[in-house]
């Protein structure tokens, strides 16, 4: 059960009205089961109202004139037990059918939600998730998609059957004495104001201690990370005291916070005790002056005790539904957000040579650009022939990072990206698959200005290898597997045995079917990257780029990774961001970039006798990361 | 069974835990009285139109709801200082006992998952108590109040409670018995969503490369009908409860009223007991209800206590001797040492040695380079000299001692080491550097820092030393780190430093200047480098060449050059990196 009782303040929606619309149009497909719930819940409550209401007549009426009877006639009363098991048996299935039909409205829309926002999620650009945390990110999938389905399931059907049941005692009140009536609207309105009180000082609270919360786990990530530079160092009892600070702290603000939401339950029962004493007091005067007759003062005190638990109960789930409105809001915040547009009318495909020209097919030896004209299909071999003419881009628009870079890259050349962090080398990268748009000038691709070529198909015309080796929950083979879809099984041993990881995955228990977690924790830094090679390699892309990994692998798998990516390399156009210079020296060119800027070119030997920034890189003399 | 170390963190905090059952008892006195006044208003006050009267009780009622009223935000009061005070007290007895783990304990739990001890489970455990406290007494006794009233107002009426309440309770306990099951396989499912879903995010540039967007969307929406399955299964049964609890109510007050209107006919019983009769009823089965749920939320909550007394139960395989030893300087001799890490956690590798019958000894002064692949057992090697593991046989003599006749703290600071995973923590610059000293001065911080070529970039910084660092050190780049790191260790003023690999992303001519510093002005401390780079060990006194755990040589670099294979190998593959002039 989606567990998450305190830690999270009741923060407010901004735009209620709005959000409620939007959440709407989600349950509009169980509209049909939504109109078969109302009624149910209005049968159930009407049943439960019944129950109560009716037994005191029956016993009145049919049971009181009997009492002392030798032989009773008892079928009045047996005929009425009838009707009360009909009308209990109606109620009781009402509840089973509106609980049930919730649980089914609930799970489908949340999945329908869930799907949206993820399926919009894939369609943002890289940007959005520059700026937003992953973890801000994952609370959209896990406590505000719970607080929603706990609304929708839970407090829903509650709040409409509590309503329900205040609104038909409150009118039957209304018609006994709506003097009376009177005195209930005033402590209707203490109960609202307690609760309000409460609310607001619980909130208060909660704020506080989702604060104290933060700088402990916060406090509490750091040092059990670095617990062993703790333990290095004999900081232990300085660390100890710290966290006993913060860790009162958070007892304090959580000790508050929590008696609030304790308190809630417990004035809310006594108010309506309270409610009742009064009642019946003032009643009682009005009946002595003759403004009220007893019998309807019995009933309407009856009224009184039933009206406690749902005002108690409606005031409990309000704050968990604004609590999933808030929730809802932050989710269609990300729907709202712009997902990268692709208006590039050049598509990639793959074709055959044939005698007439080329001929798409699925597994075609050839790539090709294809363009609409006016005169018809033109295509264009996918050779892998880049050019940056010009480019300038910042990340923000105040802040360039890069100045006029231009160069270019011959189908199969080898280019080579070396400077120091920050210096723009993977902005270059970034750029030429348009994880960003290139500000002003341009990058020509086959002789196409990649704007007018469709994102995706830009994408699949190139494999990235990253630094950091990421990879998937799953099998070996599945992450492997993710550089072509469509690979068989055979097809990528074949790329892993290329890429020199053919050897190590046998030795895993499983093979290619050993599953690893994602963040790969039983494979090594090297193993990781291997498979990330082996993915590129798979996907038998026209160019590459390789972003080549910094870690500090042993000699031995370094020199299976330098074959593996010269294998990759081979016969593509390849750039690469190199951090060891040893895998620079056969680039065709090196470009040495300084604060976005290209300040040496040329190839290993050229640069060399240049005795520039790259001969000081390439002895040591300047940190590269 | 409870973890003792778990229930002593109630020191300090029995007396509200105490007091709250008591305050709830109060409570259920008055709700259990309050409605029998209510009763005496209708069927006395009203019945005889004694306006007095019903003042009187009205007034009684009023008293008992303020009563009542004040009990229940007392317990509340309590309960929450009791809750919220045993969570803060697991939670510095977990992280006391944290800091006293050794790096195999460390090892053994992993970071997220004592992380995940010291959050969420102690979140669970502390609202498990709120609720039991609260809850725990207040439902049985209701049901006992409600139970002795009816036997009270009628006994053979009250029988059918002895059919009732059985076979209620049964059906729900059956029923969130078989929910459980289920609901643990949604939460896989949600797990395993979450995963794949926290994978998406940190990789999404891999996602983007490949133009995987659509098949990540796919899998994500199969995941999600797999979930729908699921918590359709968990939440349709549980949606039976609330049909149920209510067909066992109504069907219990047809038959009161059946049986009951039988009884009154017969001249046995009043209406009004009746009326009565049947709100106790109703209060017995919510109590069932209740107990049921508190149950389940109890058992659920009974597995992260166990998470925690796992943490707090950890025993400490660091022992402190009784008698600690004095050393002398601080010499370094390793005596036919073996270690094998304890792999017993993961069950699939057997104990293999990591390191076996090494035998080295450092002179006080030496500087001492490590090299081998990884895996060779380098790192593992220098962390037996502050005692970060124990070997496993053989001896580590610190000072002519044995590291384990040592008093800990004394050791540790006799002996830097500068980390090969090594973090900054956030704070200022000069705060982490204080981590070295909690007292050293500017200029003692300055000097450290110059020592390890540091001290040129953090001027550049916008604050210089008071510039704040992220968590980890983010805004510093990699070789910027580590110099921090190792003026860090400096500050020590230690006699024996160690540098694991600590300065792989330094440029070599920084390095260099590193340890031409600690060579010549900081004369007298022993250092031992393990490295990659053999342009980092090259003019050490000596080096050692590991491989496979092994000791296979050790010696000056041009007598290993001639003599040592691997040292050969590892040093020509390197040149062959270009990276071999400095």
């Amino acid at each position: 059960m989606p567990k998450h009782g305190m830690g999270r303040m009741p923060a407010r929606p901004q735009n209620v009205r709005q959000t409620l619309k939007r959440l709407l149009a989600y349950l509009a497909p169980q509209k049909m089961l939504l109109l078969i719930v109302l009624p149910m819940i209005m049968l159930s409550s009407a049943a439960a109202v019944a129950g109560s209401l009716f037994l005191k007549p029956l016993f009145n009426d049919y049971v009181v004139p009997f009492i002392g009877q030798q032989n009773p006639d008892l079928s009045g009363f047996i005929s009425l037990i009838a009707v009360m098991a009909v009308i209990y048996l109606v109620g009781v299935a009402a509840t089973y059918i509106y609980n049930r039909l919730m649980v089914v409205i609930s799970s489908k829309t949340l999945a329908v939600i869930r799907k949206d926002m993820f399926a919009h999620m894939e369609k943002l650009p890289l940007s959005y998730f520059d700026k937003h945390p992953h973890g801000e990110l994952m609370s959209r999938y896990t406590s505000d998609t719970d607080a929603l389905h706990d609304a929708l399931g839970m407090g829903l059907p509650t709040l409409l059957s509590c309503s329900m049941t205040v609104i038909g005692v409150f009118g039957a009140m209304l018609v006994l004495s709506p003097l009376l009536t009177l005195l209930i609207v005033v402590m209707l309105g203490v109960m609202f104001l307690s609760v309000k009180l409460i609310g607001r000082k619980s909130g208060f609270y909660f704020k506080k201690q989702q604060q104290a919360i933060g700088r402990v786990n916060g406090y509490l990530e750091e040092m059990i990370e670095g617990q062993k530079v703790v333990r290095v160092f004999g900081r232990e009892q300085q660390a100890a005291r710290d966290f006993t600070t913060i860790n009162d702290d958070l007892c304090a603000a959580a000790t508050n916070a929590n008696t609030f939401a304790n308190i809630m339950m417990p004035v809310m029962m006594n108010l309506s005790y309270v409610n009742y004493a009064l009642t019946a007091v003032l009643g009682a005067i009005l009946g002595v002056g003759g403004l009220l007759d007893l019998g309807s003062l019995a009933s309407f005190l009856q009224l009184t005790r039933q009206f406690g638990q749902p005002i108690s109960q409606i005031s409990q789930q309000f704050n968990g539904v604004l609590l999933a409105l808030a929730g809802a809001e932050r989710i269609f915040a990300v729907l709202d957000e712009m997902p990268e547009n692709d208006e590039g009318e050049v598509k990639l495909v793959r074709a055959e040579k044939t005698a007439d020209g080329w001929q798409e097919a699925a597994n075609g030896k050839y790539w090709l650009w294809k363009r609409q004209a006016a005169d018809g299909v033109i295509y264009t071999e996918v050779k892998g022939d880049v050019r940056l003419e010009n480019v300038s881009f910042g990340y923000l628009p105040e802040k360039t990072v890069l100045h006029n870079v231009s160069f270019y890259a011959k189908p199969g050349q080898k280019i080579a990206l070396v400077g120091s962090t920050g210096s723009g080398k993977t902005t270059i990268t970034n750029l030429i698959n348009r994880f960003y748009e290139v500000e002003n000038g341009q990058i020509i691709y086959d002789g196409i200005d990649i704007k007018q070529i469709s994102k995706t198909d830009l994408r699949r015309s190139m494999a990235f290898v990253l630094q950091d080796s990421h990879l998937f929950s799953g099998t070996v083979r599945e992450n492997i597997r993710y550089g072509r879809l469509n690979a068989t099984d055979a097809e990528v041993e074949a790329a892993a045995k290329l890429a020199n990881a053919d050897g190590f995955i046998r030795h895993l228990p499983q093979g290619y079917d050993t599953v690893i977690s994602g963040n790969g924790g039983n494979l090594s830094q090297g193993q990781r990257q291997l498979l990330t090679i082996a993915r590129a390699m798979l996907a038998d892309t026209p160019v590459i780029v390789l972003d080549e990994a910094t870690s500090s692998v042993d000699t031995r798998t370094e020199q299976l990774i330098e074959k593996a990516m010269d294998r990759l390399m081979d016969n593509r156009t390849v750039f690469v961001i190199a951090h060891r210079l040893s895998t620079v020296r056969n680039a065709n060119a090196i470009l040495v970039l300084e604060n976005g800027r290209v300040v040496e070119r040329g190839d290993h030997a050229d640069l060399l006798r240049q005795k520039g920034r790259y001969y000081q890189l390439y002895n040591g003399l300047f940190e590269l990361e | 069974m409870v973890s003792k170390k778990v229930a002593a963190c109630m020191q300090g905090y029995r007396l509200p835990a105490v007091l709250t059952p008591l305050f709830i008892v109060g409570e259920v006195a008055l709700d259990i009285g309050i409605p029998l006044v209510m009763a005496s208003i209708i069927n006395v006050g009203l019945a005889q139109q004694d306006v007095p009267y019903i003042c009187k009780l009205g007034a009684l009622m009023l008293l008992m709801a303020l009563c009542s009223l004040a009990l229940g935000v007392l317990a509340g009061r309590s309960s929450s200082v009791a809750g919220v005070g045993f969570a803060k007290n697991l939670r510095a007895a977990l992280f006391d006992k944290i800091q006293q783990f050794s790096f195999r304990s460390l090892d053994k739990f992993s970071t997220a998952s004592l992380i995940t001890r010291l959050t969420t489970d102690v979140t669970n455990t502390q609202m498990a108590l709120m609720m039991g406290l609260r809850m725990l007494f207040r439902a049985p006794l209701m049901l006992l109040c409600g139970a002795a009233m009816a036997f009270y107002i009628n006994s053979n009426l009250a029988m059918i409670l002895l059919v009732a309440l059985p076979l209620l309770s049964v059906v729900i306990f059956g029923i969130f018995i078989m929910a459980f099951p289920r609901f643990r396989q949604l939460m896989s499912k949600y797990d395993s969503l979450n995963t794949r879903t926290q994978e998406n995010l940190t990789a999404i540039r891999v996602v983007k490369a490949f133009v995987r967007g659509d098949y990540e969307t796919d899998l994500f929406n199969n995941s999600v009908d797999e979930m729908q399955q699921a918590a359709f299964r968990a939440e349709s049964l549980m949606a039976t409860t609330m049909p149920i609890m209510q067909l066992g109510m109504y069907t219990c007050m047809l038959a009161v009223a059946w049986f009951g209107g039988n009884t009154i006919i017969a001249g046995e019983m009043l209406v009004g007991d009746l009326m009565s009769f049947i709100s106790y009823i109703s209060q017995i089965l919510m109590s069932v209800m209740m107990i049921a749920m508190i149950s389940v939320n109890l058992i659920l909550s009974k597995a992260s206590i166990n998470r925690i007394g796992e943490v707090l139960d950890e025993e400490i395989d660091l022992t402190e001797p009784q008698n600690t030893k004095e050393t002398g300087k601080a010499d370094i001799v390793f005596e036919d040492v073996c270690f094998a890490y304890d792999n017993s956690q993961n069950g699939q590798e057997k104990r293999a040695d990591v390191l076996s019958n090494v035998n080295l000894s450092i002179k006080v002064g030496e500087t001492v380079g490590i090299i081998g692949g990884t895996g060779s057992g380098k790192s593992t090697l220098v962390q037996l000299i502050p005692r970060l593991y124990d070997v496993t046989s053989g001896r580590v003599l610190v000072g002519g001692v044995d590291v384990r006749e040592q008093n800990l703290a004394d050791l540790r600071n006799k002996v830097a080491m500068v980390l090969q995973k090594n973090l900054l923590f956030s704070g200022t610059v000069a705060d982490n550097l204080r981590w070295g000293n909690a007292n050293a001065t500017q200029a003692e911080i300055e000097a450290a820092c110059r020592a390890a070529a540091a001290h040129d970039f953090i001027s550049t910084l916008p604050q210089g030393y008071d510039t704040v660092l992220g968590q980890g050190g983010v805004n510093l780049s990699g070789g910027q780190r580590q110099r921090l790191c190792i003026a860090r260790a400096l500050l020590k003023r230690p006699d024996i430093i160690i540098l694991d690999d600590s300065t792989s992303a330094v440029d070599t001519a920084t390095d260099k200047a590193i340890r031409k510093t600690l060579r010549e002005d900081l004369h007298g401390i022993t250092t031992i480098i393990v490295a990659q780079r053999i342009t980092s060990v090259m003019d050490a006194d000596k080096i050692a060449v590991l491989d496979d755990g092994r000791l296979i040589d050790c010696g000056k670099h041009d007598e290993l050059l001639e003599s040592c294979a691997i040292y050969r190998e590892i040093y020509y593959s390197q040149q062959k990196g270009g990276e071999a002039d400095a």
